[in-house]
């Protein structure tokens, strides 16, 4: 379980070095940064002198060297446009992502275990169809739909849901806070949760369900019935538990997908979040926050893959961790 | 009263293009303690047989006609929570591959014990000590280790004891093998199906024993029903069916025995296959296998008769004993 760990920090440390470079090496084609922090009205030689100064003239190599070099201390580069760590700015909007994200996580679980043992169970009857035929919609349409589809419903004709923003936040520490704590909080998080979860939530219906219908025909659940026991435990114990197991695999890559999607919806709700973050610094050729931001999507990635593994040997008992 | 009567059961499957019948019009009677064999090739209906007994056939199977008697009462009628009471309970059933079994991710000693708490009032410690007993009777090496492993770890006859030993736990009336030992090696084979043996004549257990082997049948069985497109063709003592079976059908499974063939020959068989059960022939459902085809064959379907100790569906049986009963 050690030797597991140790294993994946090192595999960690690998994937991000890749992306870093993969990152780093597509900054030259964004933009010029210069622009968006000079202005028109400076001069070329101006505008040379300041690239000197930065280093962006030096060749690629020097470049890569020179952030390698500061980012195994932990300094990813300065933000051109906020004049402070790009690592810190991205951390500061970490919490708002991570809120969306469990919103989200949490609407899939509650509705998807449900409604895909229900529709596993009965396959012909009519409720299972009409779930299979909306899961279909739901995957179909695309999220920011979704999510403009959702504020004039619930915001504007009903009024029952603010529109955009994160609303009031509870502060932990001075650069951690959180919407979970408050109730403005929470009813700001409801539509961005449900938009989230609006593309993952049919897919993981139909994923529980496939998988539930093919453990059902199994022998052992057969050998499970000829036992007599009841039909709850039947479903909830012996069916469901190695249904999990292709479920909590697929899944768990999918959450970490989740923090991808989250551009779109956190522009479209204006909430605070990394992505929002991200598509801002696009606008504004802030490359060293674009790379800080993909090398910590590239670590929330590891994260939870290895999260993932370790839930998966928790609940299959024939898989043991081992760091081979 | 018979422990198990069953009478005239017809079970069908509802299929898009139309329902096929799997079993038609079987009858058979089983005393306590009696151990009876069902034989015939795949498709025969031997598991369909020994599922419908429990009420457990699987979508989109059916029982259409028939009744099955329990101890006087009808199976076939019972609601699916009375139902619950007899599975596992009166009437334990053993699956073919114990691979496939257990359940992966649960521990032995789990799915012993929710068996017995199934059917019992009692605490988790008590079912944990009479799961122990039934593994020792099994002959488990070191028992008390297995309650706490997982299926994987253990090799394949000893998971089909284990399966055995959740068979006896509640100590059943009746024990539903379907072909219990076909997916283990030939030397496990003997050890399980002797263990069988035992365990029913030591608690007075009676046994259906589906399986296309003739040989563990004749070992094992005091009596033999042989199915063919889903009818009983011939019944009887296992004794003489083994040395002089009636129908051609059996006669050419026991030709078929590897041990009836003269070395260097080839291995005799019975020519074709057996019909689909949708597209059955007229009359006999064996008469385009058949050596000895009369034209009676073609026509109607030969009922269950009454020839020596057996019961046998033949017209050729039936006309012989005509004969003979009239030159006598």
């Amino acid at each position: 379980m050690f030797a597991f760990l140790i294993r994946r920090l090192f595999q960690a440390l690998v994937v991000m070095f890749v992306i870093s470079i993969i990152s780093f090496s597509i900054q030259d084609n964004l933009g010029d940064p210069l622009r968006e922090m000079l202005g028109q009205s400076v001069s070329e030689e101006q505008r040379q002198a300041m690239r000197d100064e930065m280093g962006l003239n030096d060749p690629f190599l020097t470049q890569y060297g020179r952030f390698l070099g500061k980012a195994v201390q932990g300094d990813l580069g300065t933000s051109y446009f906020f004049k402070e760590p790009a690592l810190d700015v991205i951390l500061k909007k970490l919490p708002a992502t991570l809120e969306l994200v469990f919103g989200a996580t949490l609407i899939i679980i509650v509705f998807s275990v449900p409604l895909g043992i229900y529709s596993a169970i009965n396959p012909q009857s009519i409720f299972s169809k009409i779930i299979m035929g909306v899961s279909t919609i739901g995957i179909s349409v695309p999220v920011f739909l979704t999510a403009i589809g959702l504020i004039y419903v619930f915001a504007i004709e009903l009024g029952w849901m603010p529109a955009f923003g994160r609303g009031e936040t509870f502060q932990i520490t001075e650069n951690l806070d959180t919407a979970l704590l408050t109730a403005d909080g929470l009813h700001h998080l409801i539509l961005p949760s449900f938009t989230l979860a609006s593309i993952m939530l049919p897919l993981f219906i139909r994923l529980i369900r496939s998988e539930m219908m093919e453990v059902l025909q199994s022998e052992y659940i057969k050998f499970a019935w000829a036992k007599g026991i009841s039909p709850w435990r039947v479903y909830f114990l012996h069916a469901f538990k190695n249904t999990m197991l292709p479920v909590i695999t697929v899944g768990g890559v999918q959450i970490g997908t989740m923090v991808a999607y989250t551009i779109l919806t956190e522009t479209v709700f204006q909430w605070p979040g990394m992505g929002f973050l991200f598509l801002e610094a696009v606008n504004r050729v802030d490359t060293p926050l674009i790379v800080a931001y993909l090398i910590v999507v590239g670590a929330i990635f590891v994260v939870t893959n290895t999260l993932v593994d370790l839930i998966y040997g928790f609940v299959n008992p024939t898989v043991k961790l081992t760091g081979k | 009263m018979p422990l198990l009567e069953v009478n005239n059961l017809e079970v069908c499957f509802g299929l898009r293009q139309g329902s096929v019948t799997a079993l038609r019009d079987i009858s058979f009677q089983l005393e306590r303690g009696e151990r009876l064999g069902i034989v015939g090739e795949s498709g025969a209906g031997k598991s369909v047989l020994g599922f419908s007994i429990i009420n457990l056939i699987s979508r989109p199977g059916f029982i259409n006609k028939g009744e099955v008697l329990f101890e006087g009462k009808n199976l076939a009628a019972l609601k699916n929570k009375e139902m619950r009471t007899i599975r596992g309970n009166r009437i334990a059933m053993i699956f073919q591959d114990p691979m496939m079994t257990l359940n992966p991710v649960l521990t032995i000693g789990d799915q012993m014990v929710e068996c017995l708490r199934a059917h019992r009032k009692i605490s988790k410690q008590d079912a944990r000590v009479i799961s122990l007993q039934k593994l020792k009777q099994v002959y488990i090496p070191s028992p008390d280790t297995r309650l706490d492993q997982y299926p994987h770890e253990l090799s394949g006859g000893m998971r089909q004891r284990i399966v055995i030993a959740i068979g006896l736990l509640l100590d059943p009336d009746l024990i539903i093998a379907d072909e219990p030992t076909t997916a283990l090696d030939v030397t496990i084979q003997a050890e399980i199906m002797e263990l069988m043996v035992e365990l029913c004549e030591r608690n007075n257990v009676a046994l259906i024993l589906i399986t296309h082997d003739l040989g563990v049948v004749s070992e094992v069985t005091q009596r033999t029903i042989v199915m063919y497109a889903g009818r009983v063709i011939e019944e009887g003592p296992t004794k003489e069916i083994i040395n002089d079976a009636q129908h051609p059908y059996t006669q050419g499974l026991i030709n078929a025995l590897p041990q009836m063939a003269l070395p260097g020959q080839r291995l005799n068989q019975i020519r074709g296959t057996m019909p689909g059960l949708n597209d059955l022939p007229s009359g006999c459902a064996f008469s385009p296998r058949c050596d000895y085809v009369l034209p009676a064959c073609h026509e109607a379907i030969p009922a269950l008769t009454k020839s020596g100790g057996c019961n046998v569906a033949c017209h050729l049986v039936t006309e012989q004993n005509n004969l003979s009963e009239v030159n006598e």
